[in-house]
């Protein structure tokens, strides 16, 4: 069976940045109502905008682990407007597997949660939390 | 690993009723044939389904219940002949309490906003259950904020049955005006004791309505046995069509209940200042209907009659005990909900460090089509302290050699991601 890449696996049994911050800058966390997945992001971001410590928890499929850990990867030392532009084209390429339109869901839900928290959005009432399930 | 039953089909019937259904034939990808075992989702047709839909297209296409021409008379026939055969399958008294909807979804919809919003105040009560699909919840949430009414929830045990002790509490506190429940539940498998469960709400004074997405297509099933109120199901479910359903109501319940949509076909007299409506069931069917959809749901519904519903369950039992049976011999593998004998022919489970998305990656890749994600069951799912599972349903066509390459399946993404 080959279903994942090495790469993808091992970035999904051992997600990088996977653990809580104190007092993050930037704080959000969203599911996929589809499948249940769930993803919480903190960030901090230092006086010149430049994200210095990213966090995840949650919990998801091997893809969308791996695309947080990947997406976590690469924002640190990355300047917060920068981490807006972020595409998902990107993201996708990072993956780089071919995705159905469900699978691609669970690898654009990291980047859904980075845009939401870094334009400033709260979480959606209701989010649950890992801690709490 | 014991000998399985003996599936009520034979080897050859089966052969040859897989032999009707044009996409079991084929590889997904070279080399890999189709294992289809979400039929819960949706069933495959059988070309006799496909062909009477053609046929109509081809010979007969024409609008209803408008014009005297020969196709329009034709396509008439054809579409309240189909009423006529899904009456006769579920033992309903006439044809004019079959209503042709959508889907389940939209039939409890219908109940909703027409003999709900016109009958219901604040104060009374909806009893819905923990295990129904979010078709037979959000309905009655809706109806709730439109009408002050309560929705209360039957619990479910620890093996997936109905509370009916904590059902006859909620009964006894009153002011119950209807029971909304499965007769099959979609994620569990477990079948629900309906007929008892209606009784019930009759004697505290309530309606019952009853979502019947996952029996109809698997079991015998007789309303006027049940004494249901209302019976809601889709076509697309037992090898129908998709885009149409059925509401089964009584008729003297029809009769009462203010229409749905407005527009045409459902009058019988209209006038710049007012509207008369037609009788049931054309006053809950404004607009051009589904009208080959009808007709392939006839097909389908005949397609089922030949075989028998009796042989459906049975075969489907047969298969669902012996997949009991090896999914128990897979390490870290749970399943949820009650034994073979409470349940049809579904199942729901998780494997222990494999995420459902992931497990159901693994399968697809051996060509099994299995459902994975809540089910559109996020109560129940909060209730299993699961965020998702793996769903097999199976069906009239599949075959215990698909059971054996569903274990094959699993076995082998588990070892992928040990």
């Amino acid at each position: 069976m080959d279903l994942y890449s090495e790469n993808i696996l091992d970035h999904s049994r051992n997600p990088r940045h996977w653990h809580a911050l104190e007092n993050p800058d930037i704080d959000y966390e969203e599911s996929n109502p589809l499948c249940g997945d769930h993803l919480h992001l903190m960030l901090h971001v230092d006086d010149n905008g430049v994200i210095t410590e990213v966090g995840w928890e949650g919990q998801g499929c091997a893809i969308s682990k791996a695309s947080a850990s990947m997406l976590g990867e690469q924002l640190v030392g990355m300047k917060l407007e920068d981490a807006r532009n972020i595409s998902k084209e990107e993201v996708l390429e990072n993956i780089g597997l071919p995705l159905g339109p469900v699978r691609v869901k669970c690898a654009l839900l990291s980047l859904k949660v980075l845009k939401a928290g870094a334009y400033g959005l709260s979480s959606p009432e209701g989010a649950p939390t890992p801690s709490a399930e | 690993m014991s000998s399985p039953t003996p599936p009520a089909l034979s080897a050859e019937t089966l052969a040859a009723l897989r032999a009707d259904f044009p996409i079991l034939n084929q590889e997904i990808r070279p080399g890999v044939p189709l294992t289809y075992l979400d039929n819960g989702a949706t069933s495959q047709k059988p070309a006799a389904v496909i062909d009477a839909m053609s046929h109509y297209y081809e010979h007969m296409n024409a609008n209803v219940h408008r014009g005297v021409h020969a196709f329009a008379e034709r396509a008439t026939a054809a579409y309240e002949g189909a009423r006529q055969k899904v009456a006769d399958l579920i033992g309903a008294g006439d044809a004019q309490e079959i209503i042709y909807v959508r889907n389940t979804t939209e039939a409890i919809n219908l109940v909703a906003r027409t003999w709900g919003d016109a009958t219901l105040h604040t104060g009374d009560v909806v009893i819905s259950t923990e295990m129904e699909h979010h078709a037979n919840i959000v309905p009655w949430q809706m109806m709730a904020e439109r009408t002050g009414v309560t929705v209360k929830y039957i619990p479910i045990t620890e093996t997936g049955l109905l509370d009916m002790g904590e059902y006859r509490k909620l009964l006894a506190e009153g002011n119950v005006k209807l029971v909304a429940v499965a007769h099959v539940s979609n994620v569990l498998g477990t079948i629900n004791p309906v007929k008892e469960i209606i009784k019930l709400a009759h004697e505290a004074g309530a309606l019952a309505l009853i979502d019947g997405a996952q029996s109809v297509p698997g079991m015998p099933v007789n309303v006027r046995d049940l004494d249901a109120d209302f019976y809601a199901f889709s076509a697309h479910k037992m090898l129908g069509p998709t885009g149409i359903g059925v509401l089964y109501g009584k008729y003297d319940l029809l009769e009462k209940m203010p229409p749905y949509n407005g527009g045409g076909s459902m009058i019988s007299k209209v006038t710049l200042t007012g509207t008369k409506y037609a009788h049931a069931p054309q006053k809950f069917e404004a607009g051009t209907p589904a009208i080959a959809e009808a007709v392939g749901l006839g097909a389908a519904v005949d397609y089922l009659t030949k075989i028998g519903l009796a042989n459906v369950i049975e075969h489907e039992k047969a298969l669902i005990s012996y997949a009991m049976e090896r999914l128990s011999e897979v390490i870290g593998l749970t399943t949820y909900g009650p034994s073979v004998e409470e349940r049809s022919g579904l199942v729901s489970f998780t494997l222990k460090g494999v995420h459902a998305h992931d497990l159901a990656q693994g399968l697809d890749a051996a060509g099994v089509a299995v459902r994975a994600g809540h089910h559109c069951a996020m109560p129940l799912h909060d209730k299993l302290g699961v965020a998702a599972t793996l769903r097999a349903s199976f069906y009239v066509y599949n075959t215990m050699e698909e059971v054996d390459t569903l274990i094959n399946a699993i076995e082998s993404t588990r070892r992928y991601f040990a």
